[in-house]
């Protein structure tokens, strides 16, 4: 589960890490009125202006007209995902600048061409920045152990620095019986080359950080960057968290976290059903019980000349709801030019699945051609009801024959 | 012969009384796996027969701890299908009372939990398959997990991997086309598991009775490089690989800075490009990965070098290569054949422990053509099992090369009569 950067910020901060004085804002007239009201009037002479999207590369992207596309200007300029305003009536550009990006699209390196429609915003005092850092804190698949990594490379493209400085990035594996220690503080800091008060201020927030990543029960915390004030002062000036969404039970009010325009409407629609659905841009429309058969079925139709339309996983028992609710789902993709249903039958029973896929059919309609794949238990019987009902399917046996009904499909 | 579990293996269920709990245990006794206990905690003493659809084809004895059902019945494999909250617990008690391998088959487990019970795991004797998997099974001899007992065969082919629903398509391609197999395991898709296929591909190579390997990987992760590397360095035995996810968007799953510390790796095309380069098998198509297997075996018997080929659509070789091995002579070993549901006619034997140093036993297992299951019309759940007991039990002979050389040669001539027409190199 994703959050937004000032979501982020205020759970942070709850945990004691340092960071700066900022509200959320969901409209141009918060913008101006929040600029005025709880900055300019508290002698705050800089501030910052930062889209709220679950997506990076803010600071480059470019904020373009919902409609038209355009780049939107502003004072001359072109408008960006993040903005500082350090002169002039603070307030008033505040609230042009907002009134620029609500509504509009923001597309970054992250977002892809579409971009993502601006919704929130998040107003930041500014700061003297002495120096950039780079902070992480994710699980290792490798050891089974949380990693820390820092690296004097701040706000530039991490990947970048990976591939070809890696000697830049400093790591300190966390072990779980004796906890994150302040030696591997130490080491870090000396490896960044820190002094004085610089080190010390590290140091506290190294292990307020590892500690709220643990509270939090996060699979990632990303400060990108990590600033040096002109004060030697560490503050996280940026703040990405991913949850484990393994956890989230134990975290009850994470739910009021999530922000659904921020996801995708059917992937929405899905979750509330409890399918794992993931809208994809192409054509062939699918429905396969378990993730890794949901893959291979996706890698399946691209090789018969399709494009998935969707990842799709109803899970094990697939009852007659959760099929139609699949289906109306999967129809509802515009794109969908076929659909392919593969159902491997361990222990659910193929004839089920067969009597469910015709009831849903019967509430959910139905334009493009279905090639159903059922295999395993009753898989025989199965073939006979889906043959027998005088609905138009295209029953395969194999996944290759599966595979050749699709292209047939796509063909005709 | 087998790795890891065979029918000595004693099998205790944690949450055996819970709804997955019960439902399972009544199809691993009906497959003739040997439960020997169960634990729920405040239930101890209980004779618990299932429930509703679900009643065992015997009572299973329950015990409060999993260390008083150890010291009881001294059982050796434990199965956990206790709720994610608490099923890092289960582990934890399992490790505690120096269960030999344990199999948690629950989704859903906290990553915190896990980093916790990896490291209780590194310092143990115990090895843990899964969280998050299908289980694992030796066909004809004991299923501990959750798939479909009828769609296995005996034989020589091992199985791993990351996927559940994945790999019944994977071993029923193999059993459809008349390769048994050794033992599969599903090693379970979080990013935190107890055996990695590094491991169980090791565990596969030392395993006299294991000719081929088939590595079932997902994108994510670096689990399948390493393997590979290992694969290269290591294994003689042919290794055919898939990767599911080819056409998965990248960026969905993996978090921002995941891709850092596994150096970039992860993407399915580094996955093929590593397994390739260490002379696995790829198949490219899901649909042919028991057909790559098939070949795989050929090609290996023809060159020392293993080379690297992508299976085509052959629908005539399928045939061909099922028709092939239903011709192969069975060999005689002197064990009485017996046959379980759906499985090929052939005899097997039972290995004496779960040690993986155990001496290997003799085989001579006849290849026979696969029987399809015919369809169970009543009570679906479950499928008529072997009868308890019926497992014949043979004793360790000690010179079992010859016996070994037998079969290698018959995988030899079964592969040596596929068609190796549409085999390309990649």
């Amino acid at each position: 589960m994703n959050i937004h950067e000032y979501q982020a910020k205020e759970l942070l901060k709850a945990e004691g890490v340092p960071v700066l004085y900022g509200r959320p804002i969901m409209s141009p007239d918060e913008a101006g009125r929040i600029a005025y009201h709880e900055f300019v009037m508290k002698g705050i002479s800089t501030v910052v202006l930062k889209c709220q999207i679950h997506a990076g590369g803010r600071g480059k992207g470019f904020v373009v007209d919902a409609e038209s596309r355009e780049k939107v200007m502003r004072y001359g300029k072109p408008v960006r995902g993040v903005t500082v305003i350090g002169d002039g009536n603070i307030a008033d550009k505040a609230f042009n600048y907002a009134l620029s990006t609500f509504g509009n699209v923001l597309v970054t390196v992250q977002t892809g061409e579409q971009g993502k429609t601006v919704n929130r915003m998040f107003i930041e005092q500014g700061c003297d920045i002495a120096k950039e850092y780079y902070l992480s804190i994710l699980l290792d698949r490798q050891t089974g152990k949380n990693l820390i990594m820092v690296s004097t490379e701040g706000g530039m493209d991490i990947e970048a620095v990976a591939e070809h400085s890696p000697e830049k990035i400093l790591k300190q594996y966390i072990d779980p019986t004796i906890g994150f220690r302040q030696y591997q503080a130490r080491s870090l800091a000396f490896g960044l080359s820190l002094q004085g008060k610089a080190f010390k201020s590290f140091c506290s927030f190294i292990e307020k950080i590892v500690a709220a990543y643990d509270k939090l029960d996060c699979s990632l915390l990303e400060v990108n960057p990590l600033v040096l004030t002109k004060q030697d002062e560490f503050i996280a000036l940026d703040a990405k968290i991913n949850f484990d969404d393994n956890s989230l039970f134990r975290h009850p009010n994470y739910a009021q976290l999530r922000d659904l325009a921020e996801e995708d409407p059917l992937e929405v629609e899905a979750s509330k059903y409890d399918l794992n659905y993931i809208k994809l841009d192409g054509n062939v429309g699918c429905m396969v019980n378990g993730a890794g058969l949901a893959m291979a079925t996706m890698d399946i139709i691209q090789l018969a000349g399709g494009s998935p339309a969707n990842f799709l996983d109803v899970g094990g028992g697939a009852n007659v709801d959760r099929i139609a609710n699949a289906f109306r789902i999967m129809m509802s993709d515009r794109n969908v030019k076929a659909v392919l249903i593969n159902i491997f039958g361990g222990i659910v029973r193929c004839d089920r699945v067969a009597n469910g896929i015709l009831q849903a059919l019967k509430q959910v309609e139905v334009n493009a051609p279905v090639i159903v794949r059922l295999e395993g238990t009753n898989a025989a019987e199965a073939q006979e009801i889906l043959r027998n009902s005088g609905l138009k399917f295209l029953v395969a046996g194999s996944l290759e024959d599966a595979a050749a009904k699709v292209t047939e499909a796509l063909a005709g | 012969m087998s790795v890891l579990v065979n029918s000595n293996s004693r099998v205790l269920v944690q949450g055996i009384t819970g709804s997955e709990g019960t439902f399972h245990t009544s199809q691993m006794l009906d497959y003739g796996t040997n439960v020997v206990a169960g634990v729920t905690p405040g239930k101890a003493g209980l004779m618990y027969e299932g429930k509703g659809d679900d009643s065992f084809n015997r009572p299973v004895l329950v015990f409060n701890t999993v260390s008083d059902a150890v010291k009881a019945t001294r059982a050796n494999v434990s199965i956990i299908f206790v709720p994610a909250s608490m099923a890092a617990d289960a582990i934890l008690e399992a490790i505690a009372a120096d269960m030999p391998l344990i199999i948690c088959i629950t989704e859903g487990i906290p990553a915190r939990d896990m980093i916790a019970v990896k490291s209780a795991l590194d310092n143990s004797n115990s090895r843990l398959i899964g969280p998050n998997c299908p289980g694992i099974i030796t066909p004809g001899e004991c299923k501990i997990g959750i798939m479909p007992g009828f769609i296995h065969a005996v034989g020589h082919v091992g199985v791993v991997s990351r996927s559940g629903t994945l790999t019944y398509e994977a071993v029923k391609q193999l059993t459809d086309i008349g390769l048994g197999q050794s033992t599969c395991i599903g090693i379970g898709g979080d990013p935190i598991v107890g055996t990695q296929f590094i491991d169980a591909i090791k565990l596969f190579n030392a395993d006299p009775d294991t000719k081929a390997i088939v590595m079932i990987g997902e994108i994510g992760g670096s689990a399948e490089e390493e393997a590979a590397a290992y694969v290269k360095e290591y294994v003689t035995k042919p290794v055919v690989g898939f990767i599911a996810g080819r056409t998965a968007p990248p960026g969905r799953r993996m978090g921002h800075a995941g891709a850092i510390i596994s150096g970039g790796k992860g993407t399915a095309a580094e996955k093929v490009a590593a397994m390739r380069e260490a002379g696995i098998f790829v198949a490219d198509s899901p649909a042919n990965i028991g057909l790559t297997v098939a070949k795989a075996l050929r090609l290996t018997s023809e060159t020392p070098t293993k080379k690297v080929i992508a299976a085509k659509k052959d629908t005539a070789l399928q045939t061909e290569v099922s028709e092939t091995i239903s011709e192969i002579p069975a060999t005689t070993d002197g064990s009485a054949p017996k046959r379980g549901r759906g499985r090929p006619k052939g005899s097997f034997k039972v290995k004496p422990a779960t040690d993986e140093t155990a001496p290997k036993r003799e085989r001579g297992r006849p290849k026979g053509s696969v029987k399809k299951k015919k369809a169970v019309k009543t009570g679906h759940k479950r499928p008529p099992g072997r009868p308890k007991g019926s497992v014949k039990k043979k004793k360790v002979k000690k010179n079992n090369k010859k016996q070994l050389m037998s079969v290698a040669e018959q995988v030899t001539t079964v592969a040596s009569n596929i068609d190796m027409t549409s085999a390309s190199n990649a």
